[in-house]
């Protein structure tokens, strides 16, 4: 029955080293540790972008795909479509202003020897990057919910304001989402500061101060120009992050907030690709989306220099 | 003069952060607070600075710890993927990292360069055909489904070969001389020490996935598979009637980071910032 042709001993041992060395030879080996990810990455990223934007093209129904030209794309221009755009670019506008202007100040203040408790600070305002935004979310909706006695409402009625509903007046809908984006990322951003302004020489400082430079001028003509770097670092990731800004959306009205306040573009793909179903025209929301977020990205590249020759 | 100076500015800015502090900590401490009183007086009041101290009460966690089994098989959920991603990623990641930094191997550049751009593909393009890859392979609403696309981490990759740069080549020959082969190096002299890398990646990866949202949302169907933010969303709703395992279920997701937090800070602090290695 067995049909195996019996092969020596000896002659499997040689093949199998034969085998090994290849597999051990330096020319080899960088492939077999790079091969896993490549297959994940090329299953995973790469495949399914083309497929995003074959699928732009068509009109996706179970077992019934049909290619239907640029009409998706004619779609993208809706009322809808629209609201989300301008709530994500108001949102991607107020988080980019805020989470870069104030952990710098804070990391500014953190970084001098003057200050007390700073490892104490430091965590304090690290702790919120490690919730889920899901928590964080609710949080929010029991700060800012519509009843009077809640924190926000106690807050604004100090100043003779009449209770808010926070969560359906559309600027306020704006605020919530940037309130929790902030709230959740100001300590990340100020350790990014702070590394940076490590680097900063203690004798430009001394330098400075001995020319009768004030304090507001060595912050203005050494710090500022000395952090450049990681300004436009934070403030590209903050505007990446921020279009592709979902789960604060999501945590406070689902996906079906009144008259489309809280919707962003994220959302809106959620909604028409899976919820509706409409998987054509989601994929199409999705390579727009996809454009705006590389527009940014290589003015972020070319701002740094990324594509200049050179060593680093 | 200027001595004094300078101390006063230390004790107001010192006041200053102590303030900014307290806000940022204000929205932690005040769920803390209020898991420990009934969950029909938070819906009523919202989070309040009236704290109803007379209405303290074990309440939320009796119940979540005798009648809500449903929350536990979600925190469950959540550990042992957040687990498996953790090692999965790691495992692939740290030798792709290695490969790049130890290895001059053809197309090494072009490789580099070409993840440079995947990684700028936003998860939302890819989210729609990812979902619908998943329906093929029929992994919609199985863990598998959840993992896989997880596992390609080229931010870890980043990080890996930064590390992996500042290791002594020289051990590499050492071994290489003494027998070893080229993968006994890896795993038995170089990884070892990437140990701090390891780590900080471990939280990195850790935190996303136990606090990961939009794809588990598309893959999970059935209440039973839920991870803990998903469970913890299906609760979030107006009429409140779950409220007693939302609020005591969120602190407790908080509270084993908090305190891992405290324990790990420089893992931690590396980990969440990878993206300014370079800057």
């Amino acid at each position: 029955m067995n049909t195996v042709t019996p092969v020596s001993p000896v002659r499997t041992r040689k093949k199998q080293n034969k085998f090994l060395r290849f597999l051990n030879s330096k020319k080899v080996v960088p492939f077999v540790f790079i091969s896993p990810f490549v297959l994940s990455l090329l299953l995973f990223t790469v495949y399914p972008a083309i497929q995003g934007v074959i699928m732009s093209f068509q009109s996706v129904l179970p077992g019934q795909v049909e290619f239907i030209g640029m009409s998706n794309y004619e779609r993208v221009l809706n009322p809808t479509f629209y609201r989300a755009v301008s709530n994500t670019t108001a949102y991607v506008v107020l988080t980019v202003i805020i989470l870069t202007i104030i952990p710098m100040v804070l990391a500014v203040i953190l970084n001098s020897k003057h200050v007390r408790f700073r490892t104490l600070f430091r965590a304090s305002l690290f702790i919120p990057a490690l919730t889920s935004t899901i928590v964080g979310g609710m949080i929010f909706r029991f700060m800012f919910s519509e009843q009077q006695g809640a924190v926000a409402n106690q807050l604004i009625g100090v100043f003779g304001f009449d209770p808010l509903k926070w969560m359906f007046t559309p600027w306020a809908a704006i605020g919530l989402m940037v309130m929790l984006a902030c709230w959740r990322w100001i300590g990340v951003n100020i350790l990014y500061f702070l590394a940076a302004l490590q680097n900063v020489p203690d004798e430009m400082y001394e330098a400075a101060e001995i020319d009768g430079a004030t304090r507001l001028q060595r912050f203005r003509f050494i710090t500022m120009p000395m952090l450049k770097p990681i300004i436009i670092f934070v403030s590209t990731i903050t505007i990446i992050n921020g279009f592709r800004m979902f789960e604060e959306s999501y945590v406070f009205w689902a996906v079906g907030s009144p008259g489309n306040i809280g919707l962003s573009i994220a959302a809106y793909i959620y909604q028409q690709g899976i919820q509706q179903n409409d998987m054509g025209f989601g994929a199409a929301l999705g390579v727009v989306l996809m454009l705006i977020i590389f527009v940014i990205s290589i003015i972020y590249l070319i701002a740094t220099g990324t594509f200049k020759k050179g060593d680093r | 003069m200027k001595k004094n100076n300078n101390k006063l500015l230390g004790v107001v800015a010192t006041v200053v952060m102590a303030i900014v502090s307290l806000i940022a900590l204000f929205p932690i401490i005040s769920i803390v607070l209020s898991s420990f009183i009934p969950s029909g007086s938070l819906m009523r009041n919202g989070i309040s600075f009236s704290f109803p101290w007379d209405e303290l009460t074990l309440s939320n966690y009796t119940y979540i710890f005798t009648q809500s089994a449903e929350y536990w098989t979600w925190y469950g959920n959540s550990l042992w993927i957040s687990a498996l991603m953790i090692v999965l990623s790691l495992f692939f990641s740290s030798m792709v990292g290695y490969a790049l930094a130890m290895y001059d191997f053809k197309g090494s550049n072009i490789f580099f360069v070409a993840v440079v751009f995947i990684l700028m593909v936003p998860f939302e393009i890819l989210m729609l055909p990812l979902f619908r890859l998943m329906m093929d392979m029929m992994l919609i609403d199985t863990y598998l489904g959840v993992i896989l696309p997880g596992i390609v981490a080229p931010v870890a990759v980043f990080f890996f070969r930064q590390y992996a740069l500042g290791l002594p080549k020289e051990l590499m020959d050492a071994a290489r001389i003494d027998g070893s082969t080229e993968y006994g190096i890896f795993f038995k002299i170089m990884l070892p020490l990437m140990g701090p890398s390891l780590a900080a990646m471990a939280i990195l990866q850790g935190l996303g996935s136990w606090n990961n949202f939009l794809w588990p949302l598309l893959v999970l169907r059935s209440n039973d598979m839920f991870t803990l933010p998903l469970g913890l969303a299906t609760l979030l709703t107006p009429y409140g009637n779950n409220y007693d395992v939302l609020i005591a279920g969120s602190v407790m997701t908080i509270i084993p980071i908090v305190i891992l937090f405290i324990f790990f800070q420089r893992y931690f602090i590396s980990g969440l910032t990878v993206g300014g290695v370079k800057g």
